[in-house]
């Protein structure tokens, strides 16, 4: 582990900056005139070719979002957003319809290979369908066949839309309702692309599912809408990953993630968030508002929820859950990283509403520069919810003495029989633990890299195999030049 | 090998090491003992490189290069070790991770290359067993619920693999009971070779009777107040530092 983070670290001291994925391609777009209003609604609409209910949802939910207040109390803070200053919608120009994946853009395909994220259906991460958004678009998605094959459904949500819109119509926005919150009613206005996912009775997915959103052109939010339902008995693992070049102004992604697990169903769902977040004076980076909920409709379902948290200027996200099904389980993994100015507010809700419903919240903050981390969670147990369970575990990490660390637990209990147990620490790297380290051969980046890891292992275990030395690399970088 | 020259260090303005100067050998054991506060860890820390301390005068060469200019790190790579009197908790960082990691990032500063994860498997798991250590501490975080003994035994399985040239002990000996006292000692004996060299910081003479030193320094104040055989080690134990202190005065 230690050797392929002295590897990246090397990688990127040896280039221009901090962060690796910074660069453009050099791709023509065509781009949605500036501005927010109800004529770019329907040249969304319109480009994807929409069904008319589609453009009617839309609206309904664009008037709502006209009529709510941008929310104020997380803590971040930034300059007020002028939401007419940006496109709405950017698509890298193609001929013709693909047929194939052979037909992608040779430049697309160079950006996600240069990312890592292979569109041909071989090489290292063979055993992963990947779908690949591009600005407001999907560009590609692999291994559609295999997984037909399996009955299982993974395309892009404007592809669902067209070809599925009887499994469309029945779930979105029934977990995330469009009046929900002021950034989800903006995705559900605007949003031009996403992943759908759906897994019939009884199957369990063949393949890891990712997606892979990528901002690339200036000046545009990116708005994806992202729908996961797993039928009865069924089993999905499914990873997102997100990069962005780096620009000196901020930019927008407003993203909205509804999941739903029926009877006896299990969906697992790791983030690996690398946004570009910013140089280290604080400027540029992507404003990262996100909406992430999943419904346990169905008894003894599971959805559970690992997320590491190293990009973005500001994040602003809780991923929940609302553990409906009887015997329903929860769970929430989080690492948050906030280096130089990067500000986090993140954690989760677990709502227990059906009979012995469980939840387990393990969060995992670390500080350094002058990063600013809170947690704030609700763990609701409504009067229902006989013998429902809850353990939370906040931790927070500080390198150096300019970041801070915040924790702002909600509890509401309304059953009597409800366990809910809550354990917070605050800790600071030592200087005894850093010596302890380069006394025996490491360096100061290597020693904060593995005790950072060491920190977060509760957390790390729970991504895919694939993606944990991926992320466990991410940790050592985003934490680069933290200490002296 | 290492060569102290008048050396001076002070800690927040106040001068601790107040003119220190030791040669030592390839394949030599030196003991220096001396009473609290005479500045034995401020010499195993500065000598090992730790921030916080303020050299005013002298110089430290080891195998001809200057140990002052270089951090902790090249230092541990260059092959000095300090056997740590408070070993540092590491939690959710295996022993084998940590170790591994170590061992692999002196060899890459020595221009070698890792060692094959079969081989390092073996190493560990022979120097553990060699030092009475159950492998499967080695799966527990770093020092993580230890006690002051086991403590003490990590540290020289973690001397054993990484194999250094020169082993400077802090107070290794302090809070160990006989058995743990009998082990620890087993490890540094096992250390002594033709090119290595040993120092041993200590309180009390105990430790001697297992590991037999070739030069005994009374440390007192800040200096080295007198050396002399092992048999000096009999000397302060039956007549302590006292008078050493107050010739010191």
């Amino acid at each position: 582990m230690m050797a392929e983070a002295q590897k990246t670290l090397e990688d990127v001291t040896g280039s221009s900056g901090d962060y690796k994925y910074g660069f453009v391609t050099n791709i023509e777009s065509e781009l949605a005139p500036k501005g927010l209003n109800e004529d770019i609604i329907r040249f969304i609409s319109a480009k994807k070719d929409e069904p008319a209910w589609m453009l009617e949802s839309r609206l309904k939910a664009y008037r709502h979002w006209l009529k709510m207040v941008e929310p104020t109390w997380a803590k971040v803070h930034y300059p007020q957003i002028d939401f007419q200053d940006l496109h709405y919608y950017a698509a890298p120009k193609q001929k013709v319809k693909l047929q194939s994946l052979d037909e992608v853009d040779p430049e697309l395909l160079a950006t996600y290979e240069k990312l890592g994220i292979p569109l041909k259906e071989r090489g290292i991460l063979a055993g992963v369908a990947v779908d690949a958004v591009f600005d407001s678009v999907s560009v590609a998605t692999t291994f559609k066949g295999k997984l037909k094959e399996a009955g299982v459904i993974f395309s892009s949500i404007s592809e669902a839309i067209r070809e599925h819109p009887d499994l469309v119509q029945k779930y979105l926005g029934t977990v995330v309702p469009v009046g929900d919150n002021y950034y989800s009613a903006l995705n559900a206005a605007v949003f031009s692309d996403g992943t759908f996912v759906y897994i019939p009775p009884g199957v369990r997915c063949p393949m890891e599912l990712s997606t892979y959103f990528r901002i690339n052109e200036a000046k545009t939010g990116q708005f994806e809408r992202t729908l996961i339902i797993a039928d009865k008995g069924s089993y999905v693992s499914y990873l997102e990953g997100c990069t962005a070049p780096m620009r000196d102004e901020n930019q927008l992604h407003a993203a909205v993630v509804e999941l739903i697990a029926l009877d006896d169903a299990e969906i697992k769902y790791s983030t690996v968030q690398n946004w570009y977040p910013g140089d280290k004076d604080g400027k540029g980076g992507i404003y990262n508002f996100v909406t992430k909920r999943g419904a346990c409709r169905g008894r003894n379902s599971k959805i559970s929820w690992t997320q590491v948290e190293t990009g973005s200027a500001i994040t602003w996200k809780y991923p929940s859950c609302i553990l409906q099904g009887d015997n329903s389980v929860g769970e929430f993994y989080s690492v948050a990283v906030t280096n130089n100015f990067q500000q986090a507010d993140t954690g989760t809700k677990m709502i227990h509403i059906g009979k012995n419903t469980r939840s387990t919240i393990i969060s995992k903050g670390i500080s350094a520069g002058r990063g600013q981390n809170t947690y704030r969670g609700l763990v609701k147990v409504l009067g229902g919810a006989e013998g429902a369970r809850n353990f939370t575990q906040c931790d927070s990490l500080l390198i150096g003495s300019d970041c801070g660390a915040h924790t702002v637990p909600y509890v509401e209990v309304k059953n009597p029989s409800a366990q809910i147990e809550h354990e917070a620490t605050t800790s600071k790297i030592s200087d005894d633990q850093l010596f302890y380290c380069m006394q025996r051969g490491l360096s100061a980046e290597d020693a904060v890299t593995m005790i950072v890891n060491g920190f977060c292992k509760d957390v790390m275990q729970h991504l895919p195999m694939e993606f944990a030395v991926e992320a466990q690399k991410l940790l050592g970088v985003s934490l680069e030049g933290s200490v002296g | 090998m290492l060569e102290i020259n008048d050396l001076r260090a002070s800690v927040d303005g106040r001068e601790i090491l107040k003119g220190i100067t030791l040669s030592i050998k390839p394949g030599e054991v030196h003991a220096i003992m001396g009473p609290n506060g005479s500045g034995k860890s401020t010499l195993s820390y500065v000598l090992s490189g730790r921030d916080g301390y303020e050299i005013t005068g002298g110089s430290v060469t080891f195998l001809g290069q200057d140990l002052l200019a270089m951090d902790p790190a090249e230092r541990a790579a260059l092959g000095i070790f300090l056997g740590f009197q408070y070993p540092v908790e590491i939690p959710g960082v295996s022993s084998m991770n940590f170790l591994k990691t170590a061992l692999n990032s002196v060899r890459r500063a020595r221009g070698e290359n890792d060692l094959p994860a079969a081989e390092f498997l073996k190493l560990i798991r022979d120097k553990a067993k060699s030092l009475e250590m159950d492998p499967e501490m080695l799966k527990r975080s770093v020092n993580v619920g230890f006690s002051g003994g086991e403590k003490k035994r990590n540290e020289m399985v973690q001397m054993a693999v990484l194999s250094p040239k020169l082993a400077i002990l802090d107070e290794t000996d302090s809070g160990l009971d006989i058995d743990a006292l009998k082990v620890v000692s087993r490890g540094i004996n096992a250390l002594r070779a033709a090119d290595k060299a040993i120092l041993m910081i200590t309180h009390y003479q105990r430790l001697l009777d297992y590991v037999e030193p070739d030069f005994v320094h009374v440390l007192a104040k800040g200096r080295i107040v007198k050396s002399g055989g092992k048999d000096l080690a009999l000397d302060l134990e039956r007549d302590g530092y006292a008078a050493f202190v107050d010739a010191a005065a």
